[in-house]
């Protein structure tokens, strides 16, 4: 156009048709965000270490609100769990067992602890790295209640009233499954599930019953909360939830 | 304003068709589940709100599936060649609209803007491509059967990082909205007083005008 350079203004809208690049805006988000799925979690990594420096010195506290990645995220199925303390919390031990009884968090203390540094990870994809746990291995617990030989799995309840799982009862009995008193250096708070929680290293944080107030043994595994709404009973990482061979991260 | 403006007589109180009702439609459709998502997503991802709100799993499905609902009605919206139009003149970038973006008084209106200005093409071209890779991300993480466990954590990072982009740009795109009355009025009634879009879109006013057979 003559003179488009010198008056703008008066060249009319649909002279300069332009190039697409709203269209190219879109391509490259799309190429973006495919990129960053398929690079997993190095890219969060990355971002998450080049990101550590600045969270460490922010005095606004406002890079807290970065989605960072290797973080806990608190979920609850419920309204609200009620809160319970060393007087109030009680974990009653039942079913199929010799010795039914119903542990006060001193009791659990006062058993021998098990400390653990292992991952968390989530089915969704969110993982925090090398978490510090201690508790009471769960195979402790149920040894002193005397397990029946018709006794098959047990069957995990929350105080948030609503949540449950279950496990085997030879994957209860793995060593890294904890009642965990304990995690990331103090005791747990009532938002990771406190005042006692379970641990499963090996799978999946589901499995990993928040405000654990029960357990039964079964003689047949009862599907829990989220499996009754598609996620694998057998909740291993890596080898459930429609995967066979996948790395440990 | 240039020279043949002041010709066309007195234009207090006329007001023009600005947007059609498909793409009024299609914009307020999309605002509900837009809203519902980022509503949802703050529950689902805040610990403190997410304490207080608990029930994970119906926040959870509210959350899905207003986001396989977001992108429906922008494409049903293709059908409507008014809303096509729109989509064409928010795609093109013309010389015009990167002055624009350069020029630091691009509000005084010298560098006549067509129907939407370069803001408003970058805004939604962000927008339509950060609610594509959302929707992707987001399916690799709900269909947990579909991808390998690392795809997930990029997913989750991905998914992460373009809901805070999303909800940066819809935070702008209200404040903008609510500082201009007449634009907002555009989106509700489809009509904008002549003046105003003499002012903020010249050039698409300009056309409109010729259109009516005002010479320009």
């Amino acid at each position: 156009m003559p003179g488009e350079s010198l008056t703008p203004e008066a060249v009319p809208d649909q002279s300069d048709a332009g190039r697409p690049v709203g269209r190219r805006v879109v391509i490259g988000l799309l190429g973006l965000g495919t990129l960053g799925i398929v690079t997993g979690t190095r890219a969060q990594d990355a971002v998450t270490s080049l990101l550590a420096p600045v969270q460490l010195h922010d005095p606004t506290g406002l890079s807290g609100l970065l989605p960072v990645g290797n973080t806990f995220r608190y979920y609850s199925v419920t309204g609200g769990a009620p809160t319970r303390d060393a007087a109030t919390y009680r974990l009653s031990i039942s079913g199929l067992v010799d010795h039914p009884s119903t542990l006060t968090l001193a009791d659990l203390q006062a058993m021998p602890q098990t400390e653990l540094v292992r991952d968390f990870q989530c089915v969704t994809g969110w993982r925090v790295p090398q978490v510090h746990w201690s508790g009471v291995r769960l195979s402790t617990i149920l040894d002193r209640a005397g397990v029946q030989a018709s006794g098959r799995a047990l069957r995990l309840t929350s105080f948030d009233g609503t949540y449950t799982d279950s496990l085997t009862l030879d994957q209860a009995r793995l060593p890294d499954v904890l009642v965990a008193t304990k995690m990331l250096g103090s005791d747990v708070t009532h938002n990771h599930g406190g005042p006692v929680r379970l641990y499963v290293a090996p799978m999946y944080g589901y499995k990993s019953v928040k405000w654990l107030s029960g357990i039964e043994v079964t003689d047949t595994v009862i599907p829990g909360y989220w499996e009754h709404r598609g996620y694998d009973v057998d909740g291993f990482v890596g080898r459930s939830n429609g995967r066979s061979g996948d790395e440990r991260t | 304003m240039s020279a043949p403006e002041t010709s066309v007589p007195s234009e207090t109180g006329v007001t023009i068709d600005r947007f059609s009702r498909s793409s009024r439609w299609v914009h307020w459709l999309t605002a509900i589940p837009m809203i519902v998502c980022i509503l949802t997503a703050a529950v689902l991802y805040n610990g403190q709100i997410s304490v207080i709100a608990g029930h994970r799993y119906l926040v959870e499905q509210i959350h899905v599936y207003s986001g396989f609902a977001l992108p429906v009605p922008l494409l049903v919206g293709i059908l409507s060649r008014a809303y096509r139009d729109d989509a064409r003149r928010l795609n093109r970038f013309t010389s015009r609209d990167w002055a624009w973006l350069r020029s630091r008084t691009r509000r005084d209106g010298t560098i006549e803007v067509g129907k939407f200005n370069a803001g408003q093409k970058l805004n939604a071209a962000l927008s339509a491509g950060s609610i594509g890779v959302l929707l992707i991300s987001g399916v690799v993480m709900y269909f947990t059967d579909l991808a390998p466990l690392s795809w997930r954590s990029g997913a989750t990072f991905v998914h992460d990082w373009f809901a805070l982009g999303v909800g940066l740009l819809v935070v702008g795109h209200i404040v903008m909205a609510v500082k201009d009355p007449y634009a907002m009025a555009g989106m509700r009634s489809g009509r904008v007083p002549l003046r105003w879009a003499r002012r903020e879109h010249g050039g698409w006013a300009r056309e409109v005008a010729g259109e009516t057979g005002e010479t320009s």
